[in-house]
């Protein structure tokens, strides 16, 4: 569904991705692990084009997005993003931030559009916060809206940078169960978390990241159980 | 004569002047809050001309007397062919001027949006212009509206320099009252109560609206 091949990205003279090639098939779960600074982040949102890689190629279902003549708008329909920040619409109620794109993007009507919605709210639980506006909710609650934003588009894929490290620790688990819920519903995920446990749980694939460069990828039990290079055992050693 | 008597007996003088006045006020305010949203917008083009003309215009505009500019198009454009009526010539220095300072108050609030709205939009299919549209700008001009306000209360008073090129303003029929009363205080009193007015109620105002836009920041 998502190939990468050679992806590079630099900031000014700072390398932060040196070659990364990676295939994500539908339906997949992939984790991505490392340190502050392994350029996980960077790597995911290179995916939609966030950021422009400066070198390399992606394609997402059988189509270059790298290219110049791409329109990547018409690509980033059909990838959701979470974002750290939960980055909802402050000036716009919980139903409006998840109708917007919708309604201007798709062309949805009105009623459809908010059908939609509901059913969303419905599933991450906040139904009864449909006309809140985003400073009335919690932490916990902003990221469930954000999820049911990016789902509302019907993406084929969905992206999350470190969805729950903003949040307080009892607030973590609210969001993981909607992720959970998500990919047992067979939604293809790219996730950059810290939240191992979950990893290991939800993941189908595990990327440990360093340097801008996959060190070491496998299934859960492989890079968790017997972590092959020294790297990913280190930083195992230091975050389980 | 004092002042309550100056006020009733020329009260048509008055009324005339402030319909002049509130009329190159308000056309002021809206041609400018739109041109200098446009300024603002070219300022952060990704073309460097359309910057360069942006920054041009409103560095020009805020460096020069508005007055010299109202004489410019009043008196120097008509060299080229371009003539306008006094109101005219008004009503383009008022606009011209205050989008010079709109625009650079809207380029604070533009940029004052945490850059993660964007992506967020962006992420979501959004183009560049839907963006700021149904995101960027709504946030922005909240953010800026007590700056907005005193552009527009500014806007209001300064207006009165159109009375040097003959508009019938507020300034302009005080001191038509002078010439036939010989009163040089009082009309000038009246108007200034009658500015003051205009200025207090519309930051009142502003006020208002400025308390509903924050009904969403609640908590």
């Amino acid at each position: 569904m998502i190939a990468v091949n050679n992806l590079h990205k630099s900031f000014g003279k700072l390398d932060i991705l040196k070659g990364i090639d990676l295939q994500i098939h539908k339906g997949e779960v992939v984790v991505v692990i490392g340190p502050s600074g392994s350029g996980k982040s960077t790597f995911l949102r290179c995916l939609n084009l966030l950021e422009q890689p400066t070198g390399g190629e992606i394609t997402f279902e059988g189509e270059s997005i790298t290219g110049k003549k791409h329109d990547i708008n018409v690509t980033r329909e059909k990838m959701g993003m979470v974002f750290q920040q939960f980055n909802l619409f402050p000036h716009k109620t919980v139903l409006q931030n998840i109708m917007l794109a919708p309604l201007k993007v798709k062309k949805q009507q009105a009623s459809e559009a908010e059908k939609i919605a509901l059913e969303l709210l419905q599933t991450v639980g906040l139904a009864d916060k449909r006309d809140a506006y985003p400073a009335q909710l919690s932490g916990g609650q902003k990221q469930r809206i954000a999820i049911a934003r990016a789902l509302a588009m019907q993406p084929h894929v969905m992206l999350f940078d470190e969805p729950t490290s903003a949040l307080d620790p009892e607030m973590v688990g609210e969001v993981l169960e909607v992720m959970k819920k998500l990919a047992e519903d067979g939604m293809t995920m790219v996730i950059v978390t810290h939240e191992m446990g979950f990893a290991r749980e939800v993941g189908d694939r595990i990327l440990f990241m360093d340097g801008g460069v996959i060190v070491e990828q496998g299934d859960p039990s492989q890079v968790f159980g017997n972590p092959q290079h020294a790297r990913t055992k280190d930083f195992l050693s230091k975050v389980l | 004569m004092n002042v309550f008597d100056i006020a009733y007996e020329y009260r048509n003088f008055f009324l005339s002047g402030l319909k002049y006045t509130l009329l190159l006020a308000v056309l002021g305010v809206f041609f400018g809050f739109v041109l200098g949203i446009i300024v603002s917008l070219l300022r952060m083009s990704k073309l460097w001309i359309l910057r360069f003309i942006a920054t041009a215009w409103v560095e020009f505009l805020r460096g020069t007397p508005m007055l010299v500019q109202l004489f410019l198009i009043h008196y120097g454009l008509p060299e080229f062919g371009l003539e306008f009526t006094p109101i005219q010539s008004g009503a383009i220095t008022l606009t011209i001027n205050s989008s010079a300072y709109l625009a650079e108050i809207f380029r604070a609030g533009i940029q004052g949006v945490d850059r993660g709205q964007v992506e967020a939009a962006r992420s979501l299919g959004m183009r560049q212009g839907m963006t700021m549209r149904y995101i960027v700008l709504p946030q922005a001009i909240k953010n800026v509206l007590p700056a907005i306000g005193n552009e527009f209360i500014t806007i209001i008073k300064e207006s009165s320099i159109v009375s040097m090129i003959g508009v019938a303003d507020l300034l302009f029929e005080a001191r038509s009252v002078t010439t036939i009363t010989y009163e040089g205080l009082n009309p000038l009193i009246v108007i200034a109560v009658m500015y003051f007015v205009l200025t207090f109620t519309l930051s009142k105002v502003l006020g208002i609206l400025e308390r509903r836009l924050n009904t969403d920041d609640r908590r």
